[in-house]
């Protein structure tokens, strides 16, 4: 399979730094999800969301990739918060336990709005 | 010295009196006709003569009691001049009277020793082409006949092994150059139960091939309606008996068997005995009974055997067991029976004597005879029959886990895998390709990784094999994600994890060589896998 290259536009909605991440999450994602987190905290967003919504694979890789994130943020002492996952990568979500250490919401403006975390 | 070829065994003779018979050709020089072919036995006095090679030969002057002088002088032949090619004689050169009713000159018999001297190189070479010829032919219609038994015998052998839950099946047919008349059948039979054959009809060739279908046509007919091996065999023989050619006859070996209970009734019509594999021990099954189609009337004892879980029955014909070596040593059933206990089941049962054979045998070893083998596993109740759905292997690229999650899915979309089932094999099979894609094949894209994905005892199998044997693998450990969040672990490590908690079980194998992961997962789980494992 041809490696596409691979990016993770940021957008900013309501102080939220919104990333919309890429249909393959794993080790050709890991630039373009640095890049988007160092955008989002140049910005000073203190709310990162990250929008699985058109994501069709995440790999392990791709969970080590998310890991990295969320360390960074409890250092950096931002919020992240998910939305648009899948019920199948929810269900990897709660089986990694990533699902204890980010909120995680139906869609991006319930996800905005801070409610109904599912 | 001359000696006398094939060809001119019969010699054309002329008949100068025929030409009356077509008056309107009175006037021609071809008034001279053709007459019936004339035989000179090699025995003939007259031939000391043309080997004696002094030139054209008299016929009336000659004193010798001899049957072909007699006939060339009855076909009105006056001179021969023998055809010499090479110290051979090729053929004659046959005159009747002059048209001017005079004898033959000195110079006309000089003449026609020169003519026959000069003509005998080209008489021979057409000779040679002809037999060539003949040849060609006869070698055309040998391959022509083996190309139809061969097509006989591959119309009549069975395309698809049966499915039967609970056993493994394999089969293994070559033909000999000079084809045998080897058969192997499964029948179904009423109440679930299964027909097995193997047989052998003496000969080679057509005949051969046309018996083994009649034998086979007429099992098939009988079987479901008798069911009883014995009575079967026993109805076959007579009815092959009235048709089947003069020392012609075919050996048979006939088991009913119940896929459910193992039970196994059988018979055998002078055929090779089978093999059973009970553990370690390998015993034959014995039952007496002549041939099919040597004499009318025979009885067939019928004996019982029962395969339990684990066990292996192994039919066979001779051409294994009876094959050669270079020193006519021959193989031999002692050599078989014993292989048959060390080895496996199924393909690697079958494919484990066959290359003892070859290992026997050398490498210029012409197979003697047709060789089959059928085996029957039962299983153990652990899995190992197997129905395979799809085998392939993609080479160690980065991202063709991708590709193997995607093939390994469509392979699957018959089985009934409920769609969160699939996307869970998905990410199972990724991350397990993943493995053996970076750490079993280092991303040698030169090596491949081996997948196989079939179903056994209601569960779905996906193996996936590496070149990196001779490591251990470590052993699955829940990832600690507060250490890693607090950057005291490194990020990574969820593959086996992951892969733990989407499949039902995972067997880990290592050999020196490969390393392989089996996924297992439960078809008829209502509970899906992956829960309770939180």
């Amino acid at each position: 399979m041809a490696m596409t290259k691979s990016t993770a536009p940021v957008r900013y909605r309501d102080g939220t730094a919104v990333v919309d991440l890429p249909a393959q999450i794993d080790a050709t994602a890991e630039r373009a999800l640095n890049e988007a987190y160092a955008t989002a905290a140049g910005h000073g967003s203190k709310t990162m969301l990250l929008n699985f919504g058109g994501v069709e694979f995440l790999s392990s890789t791709g969970i080590a990739l998310i890991v990295g994130i969320l360390a960074r943020a409890r250092k950096d002492g931002r919020a992240i918060r998910a939305s648009g996952l899948s019920d199948h990568y929810r269900e990897i979500f709660e089986i990694t336990r990533l699902a204890d250490f980010m909120k995680i919401y139906a869609d991006e403006s319930a996800a905005l709005k801070g409610e109904g975390t599912k | 010295m001359i000696s006398l070829t094939r060809t001119f065994r019969r010699v054309m003779g002329r008949d100068a009196e025929a030409a009356t018979a077509t008056p309107a050709r009175a006037t021609s020089r071809a008034r001279i006709l053709e007459t019936p072919p004339i035989d000179i036995a090699p025995n003939d006095p007259i031939l000391s003569y043309f080997h004696a090679g002094s030139g054209a030969v008299a016929i009336d002057e000659l004193q010798l009691d001899s049957p072909a002088v007699r006939a060339l002088r009855s076909a009105g032949v006056k001179l021969v001049v023998p055809l010499i090619s090479q110290g051979e004689l090729i053929g004659l050169l046959n005159l009747g009277r002059r048209l001017s009713d005079q004898d033959y000159s000195t110079d006309d018999r000089r003449l026609l020793e020169k003519l026959a001297a000069q003509a005998s190189p080209a008489v021979r070479v057409a000779q040679l082409v002809r037999e060539q010829e003949a040849e060609v032919r006869a070698r055309e219609r040998i391959s022509q006949e083996l190309r139809v038994a061969q097509l006989i015998q591959q119309q009549f052998l069975p395309k698809t092994l049966p499915d039967l839950p609970g056993w493994q099946i394999a089969a293994f047919y070559r033909a000999a150059a000079e084809i045998g008349g080897d058969f192997y059948d499964f029948i179904t039979l009423p109440e679930g139960r299964i027909g097995l054959v193997v047989g052998d009809v003496t000969g080679h060739g057509v005949p051969a091939a046309l018996v083994m279908a009649t034998t086979r046509s007429v099992l098939r007919s009988e079987a479901p309606r008798l069911v009883a091996p014995g009575k079967v065999l026993e109805r076959v023989n007579d009815f092959i008996h009235a048709d089947i050619p003069e020392n012609m006859f075919v050996t048979c070996l006939y088991a009913v068997l119940d896929p459910v209970t193992g039970a196994l009734t059988y018979a055998n019509a002078g055929h090779d005995l089978p093999f059973v594999r009970r553990g370690s021990e390998v015993v034959e099954l014995r039952a007496t009974g002549m041939p099919l189609g040597a004499m009318p009337g025979m009885k067939y004892e019928e004996r019982e055997a029962v395969l339990g879980p684990g066990d292996v029955i192994v039919l066979h014909s001779d051409g294994l067991a009876e094959a050669h070596d270079p020193q006519r040593v021959m193989y031999g059933f002692p050599r078989m029976r014993k292989l048959i206990g060390e080895l496996g089941t199924g393909h690697e049962l079958i494919d484990g004597l066959l290359e003892s054979l070859h290992a026997f045998t050398g490498p210029a070893w012409e197979q003697e005879d047709d060789i089959t083998l059928v085996t029957l596993s039962r299983s153990t109740g652990r899995g190992e029959t197997e129905h395979v759905l799809l085998e392939f292997e993609e080479p160690s690229a980065p991202g063709n886990e991708r590709r193997i999650m995607d093939r390994v899915a469509s392979s699957v979309r018959d089985i009934g895998l409920d769609p969160k089932q699939l996307e869970r094999l998905k990410t199972a099979v990724s991350e397990a390709a993943m493995n053996a894609i970076e750490h079993g094949n280092r991303m040698d894209v030169e090596l491949p990784v081996h997948v196989r994905v079939s179903v056994a005892d209601g569960q779905l199998l996906v193996r996936i094999v590496d070149n990196g044997g001779g490591r251990d693998i470590p052993e699955p450990e829940t990832p600690d994600l507060e250490a890693k969040l607090e950057g005291l672990q490194k990020p990574r490590g969820w593959g086996l994890f992951l892969i733990k908690n989407m499949v039902d079980d995972m067997r880990v194998h290592t050999t020196n060589m490969h390393h392989s992961i089996e996924l297992v997962m439960k078809l008829d789980a209502k509970k899906g896998a992956g829960d309770g494992n939180d």
